[in-house]
Parts: structure tokens; C-alpha cells; sequence
């Protein structure tokens, strides 16, 4: 796993608040074609460690590289144009748009120019064969022109991801993406994330413990802000350091 | 044609068929009405644009509306007392050619909504709206206190200003400019609405978390399109102050923001022709009513309180109805 340069790394990340220690000292990669979850109990900081990677947080001390560049002083917007795909925890979608249009408005940024005044928007066919392709890999063309606020959760989070695809992400974050989805939607969302990875790796925090099993290529347990252990789904079964902390007795 | 499509080309077909009847009729104090109407609806025009695209809730557009009318004031008194603007290092004599003293009103404002902007785009919110509100105000407080220029009392100008073929002085000519730039004006919203950079802006609007999240920075979208928006205003505050032939501090207080907000939330915010449905209900109003009581802001507020409460989209909401997503 170390043969080949990891697409993203955080080293040494540190954020405090107050007395609050939410980062200590965290540590971790994301290699080509993985997918990486991370576990932890609820206040472990595994949103805060989320947002210094996504760009909306400083961290304190240490540094966010994105394919070998170090990012940590750029903001999120930056952050993705340089590929840092990332889906919310709570749908962040232009509700009053069409499904569409959300996935034109990925399409429009991965270009680096949304500043064109001029012609219509959805009259870009470049921006609305990419946006279309996005939506078909996710499964909501039927939706297309459905207003987004009409969307059922599930379909929200599908529609997080199409926007992500369009962006020609070098790395995904995801937030929970299976949160709120039922068991159904929870395997159908498993299937397709499995797909993903040999488009770009995907750092997930996932409390799914079904789908965290069965998708990720290494967990790392993020607990009170330290970082537990990292290692394959059977090294982290079977560390006793983690089940006493965080997966229980009945594992 | 979408439903909301053709009530804007009533309204707009009704803003020339009044002045044409009022022609016919030698009316000509209603042309220089509706003209007026004309011009309050550009300043509206523009504060929709930020406001109803971009969620910037400015109480500080008298700012630009005042820097216009200045801009005007300003060229076209020292044209008509014959004295440079300034001699050194260049020589700039006053004008009273109406392109030159739009070009100078459109730079004034453009100027001050960059550097407003770029500072007060720092918040967000009701901070936002103190902030322009502050703004405006400085301008304002200026102006009362600059005595070259009238200061207190205003300038006045004695001959409306040149637009070349035409005889501004006739109310039908120089309704007819207006119109021109009320049209032009809203070309330039419906075309910012659809492009691809407006797409930007109002999702960054719903959710700046998710541009951000797609690579588009909001600040700068938000800053641009307030730059555009102060741009369109402060025309039409050098078009008011033509209309006039007088500019005053009053251009620059924030009843001036709030009556340009007035329109745009009366007729319909982030419609199109939502803020010229406002500005010539409101200047019916002050027509009729104000000939009935000197309290008609009364009944102006009654008619905002009904709007604000039942009907969201506005006179352009109430008869066009709920606006639906499309593509």
C-alpha cells in the first residue's frame, strides 16, 4: 500500500476550541483506488477533521496535501478545483433548482470559469452532457427536471453525488453518505459506492457499520480527536482497543 | 411564452401606451410621470439584481443613485457656468452630453460598489444591511457637507443635458431614452439570470456551502454582481437627476435605499420586470393619493404589509403566479 503516493494526506492535524482538544495530532492517507472509512462514537471529531480537509476550517497546527501539493492554506473553493470532491452530511443542494441545474452548477465549476455572462446556462451542451452522464450513473434522469426540493432524502444524497462526479474528482469526502437512507436505500447506495473507487478513492465517515465493513479498504477510528488505530476491516475487528472504545462488546 | 413572460410585455407595452396616450392627449405632465416611473423602476432594476439574484439585502443603493445624480450635477454645472472640472494635471471641462455624463455615472458607481462591496460582501445578514446602510449614509453626510457643489441645498441645472439627434427637453424625447435604458437594463438582468454565472449566483444564494463545494468562490460572485447592480442604478440616478434638473443629498439618504427596495419587494423580488410593476404602482399612488391626503405613505405601507404577508412573489407573483423550477 505504500508503493505509490497517496492522493490525499493529512499530517499531524491539530484544532482545538476552547479546552476542547477536536483534533490531536491526526495523522492519515488515502491511497489510488481505496476507499477509506472513518469510524467513530458521536463527538469524536470526525466533522471537524471533515471540514480541515475540505478547506472550510483552519487546523491549528499541521498540513493537508492534495496529490503531493500542499493545500492547507488554500480555501474550499480552491481546495476543489484541485479535485477534493466532497458530499454534506445535511444536503447542501439549490433547493428552488432543478435537479439539472445542480448538476450543471459541478459541471460549470469544473471548468474554473463561472464567470460567463453571457448565453444560457443550460444552453451549454458541454455542461449539460456532463451534468446528464452524472445524473445517469446515479440514477435520477427520470428526475431531471424535478425541483430538487421535491426530492426524497435518498434521492438528495444520490444528487450530492452526482455533483461530485461532474467536478472530475481526484479524491471523494464523504460525510455520512449513507445517513437517513433505510436498508434498501443503504444497499443500493453500498453497490454503486463500490463502483466509485476505481474512479477516485473515497474518504468516508460512515456510523453504517454494515456498509463501513463492507466497502472500506482500511478504517481508521478517530476517537476524542486521537487517532486510535488504522488498518484493514480485520485488524480493526479485531483490535481490542477499538472494540473496547468504540464498537462494543456484541462485535 | 411562460405566464410571468406575458405580463411583463403587458407592463411593458402599458408603460409606452400610457406616455403615447398622454401625447395624443397633450398630457405632458403624465409623460414626465411615467418617465419618472421609468427611471425608479432602472434604479429597482438594479437593486434586483442583487438583491433577488444574489440574496444581498442592500438598504445602502441610494449610494449609487446619489453618485449618478452627481455625476451628473457635477459635469453639467460646470458646462453650464463655463469653468473646468479641474486644471491640473489635465485640463477636464464640465459636459452636457448625456453619453458622457452616463459613462462618468456608471464608473462613479461601479467604483464605490467595488469598494463597498469588497469590504461589507465580509458579512452576511442584518450586519450586511447595516453596513451598506452606513454606507450610503457616509455619501450622504458628504454631500450635505461639500458647499462646491450646493451642498445642503442642491444644484440646480437650467437646461436638461444633450443626447445627440434628439431634444431632450421634450417629455416624449427623453421618455423615450428612458425607456430605452429601462429596456437595455433589463436585457442585461434576464441575460445575467439565465447565463451560467447567474446560475452561480443563485445557488450560491440557496446554499453558498455547496459553490463552494463545486469550486466557485460566492464572495466574487456576489461582489460582481453587486458592482453590476450599482452600475445600473447609479444610471438611473443620472437619468433622475436629468429629469429634475436637480440633484440634492436627498439622492444619497437611505429613504431613497428603502423606496428603491420598496419597489422591488412590491412588485416581485428576483421577477424581472418585478421592480418596474413596483415603481409605477408607486408612483400611481402618490399620484392619486398623494392629490387626497399628504399621508398616503399610509396606504402605500398597507399595500406593502398585504404583499409581504400573502403574496411573496410580489404584483408580478400575484397575477403571473407561483414561479415553478425549470430549465
Amino acid at each position: 500500500m505504500r508503493m505509490t503516493e497517496p492522493v490525499l494526506s493529512i499530517q499531524g492535524i491539530c484544532k482545538r476550541f476552547g479546552a476542547l482538544q477536536v483534533s490531536d495530532s491526526v495523522t492519515l492517507d488515502v491511497q489510488p483506488g481505496e476507499i477509506h472509512a472513518l469510524i467513530g462514537p458521536n463527538g469524536a471529531g470526525k466533522s471537524t477533521l471533515i471540514q480541515q480537509i475540505a478547506g472550510g476550517l483552519q487546523p491549528d497546527a499541521g498540513r493537508v496535501f492534495l496529490c503531493g501539493r500542499d493545500v492547507t492554506r488554500l480555501n474550499t473553493a480552491a481546495r476543489s478545483r484541485l479535485g477534493l470532491a466532497r458530499t454534506f452530511q445535511v444536503s447542501a443542494l439549490a433547493m428552488e433548482d432543478t435537479v439539472l441545474q445542480n448538476a450543471v452548477l459541478g459541471a460549470l465549476g469544473a471548468t474554473g470559469h463561472p464567470f460567463q455572462m453571457f448565453g444560457s446556462a443550460m444552453g451549454r451542451s458541454a455542461l449539460r452532457s456532463k451534468a446528464e452522464e452524472a445524473l445517469r450513473r446515479v440514477g435520477l434522469s427520470d428526475h431531471a427536471h424535478t425541483q430538487t426540493a421535491e426530492l426524497s432524502h435518498g434521492q438528495r444524497r444520490q444528487l450530492e453525488i452526482a455533483v461530485a462526479l461532474t467536478l472530475d474528482p481526484k479524491v471523494f469526502i464523504m460525510d455520512e453518505p449513507m445517513a437517513g437512507l433505510g436498508t434498501q436505500g443503504s444497499q443500493t447506495m453500498t453497490a454503486f459506492l463500490n463502483t466509485l473507487r476505481s474512479e477516485a478513492p473515497i474518504l468516508m465517515v460512515e456510523h453504517d457499520m454494515e456498509a463501513v465493513f463492507a466497502l472500506a479498504d482500511r478504517i481508521s477510528v478517530l476517537v476524542y480527536g486521537q487517532l486510535l488505530a488504522t488498518g484493514t476491516v480485520a485488524q480493526i475487528r479485531n483490535n481490542p482497543s477499538v472494540q473496547q472504545a468504540y464498537l462494543g462488546t456484541d462485535t | 411564452m411562460s405566464r410571468e413572460s406575458i405580463v411583463n410585455v403587458v407592463l411593458m407595452l402599458g408603460m409606452l401606451a400610457v406616455p403615447l396616450w398622454a401625447y395624443s392627449a397633450d398630457e405632458p405632465f403624465i409623460i414626465t410621470l411615467t418617465t419618472r416611473a421609468a427611471i425608479l423602476a432602472i434604479a429597482g432594476v438594479g437593486l434586483n439584481m442583487a438583491l433577488g439574484q444574489g440574496g444581498l439585502v442592500s438598504l445602502g443603493h441610494a449610494m449609487f443613485f446619489g453618485l449618478g445624480g452627481y455625476s451628473m450635477g457635477i459635469l453639467a454645472s460646470h458646462a453650464q457656468t463655463y469653468t473646468p472640472l479641474m486644471t491640473w494635471p489635465v485640463v477636464i471641462e464640465g459636459t452636457s452630453s448625456m453619453p458622457v455624463i452616463w459613462l462618468l455615472a456608471l464608473l462613479m458607481s461601479g467604483i464605490a460598489a467595488l469598494i463597498t462591496g469588497a469590504l461589507s460582501l465580509r458579512t452576511s445578514g442584518v450586519y450586511f444591511i447595516m453596513i451598506t446602510l452606513a454606507f450610503g449614509q457616509m455619501f450622504y453626510y458628504f454631500a450635505v457637507s461639500w458647499p462646491a457643489y450646493g451642498g445642503d441645498d442642491g444644484l440646480s441645472i437650467y437646461v436638461r443635458n444633450q443626447f445627440p439627434g434628439l431634444n431632450t427637453l421634450d417629455p416624449i424625447q427623453f421618455f423615450a431614452i428612458v425607456y430605452g435604458v429601462l429596456l437595455l437594463a433589463l436585457t442585461l438582468a434576464g441575460i445575467i439570470a439565465r447565463s451560467p454565472f447567474g446560475l452561480a449566483l443563485n445557488a450560491a444564494r440557496q446554499s453558498p456551502a455547496r459553490v463552494e463545494a463545486v469550486g466557485i468562490s460566492p464572495y466574487r460572485l456576489r461582489l460582481a454582481v453587486y458592482v453590476l447592480s450599482g452600475m445600473v442604478t447609479g444610471l438611473a440616478g443620472a437619468l433622475f437627476a436629468d429629469l429634475n434638473r436637480f440633484v440634492s443629498p436627498s439622492m444619497f439618504s437611505w429613504q431613497t435605499s428603502g423606496e428603491i427596495m420598496v419597489f422591488v419587494i412590491l412588485g416581485g423580488v428576483a421577477r424581472l420586470c418585478g421592480p418596474v410593476a413596483g415603481a409605477a404602482v408607486f408612483i400611481a399612488l402618490e399620484h392619486f393619493l398623494g392629490g387626497l391626503s399628504e399621508y398616503w405613505h399610509v396606504y402605500l405601507g398597507a399595500l406593502l404589509l398585504v404583499i409581504v404577508l400573502f403574496a411573496r412573489g410580489g404584483l408580478v407573483g400575484l397575477v403571473a403566479g407561483q414561479r415553478h423550477a425549470h430549465d
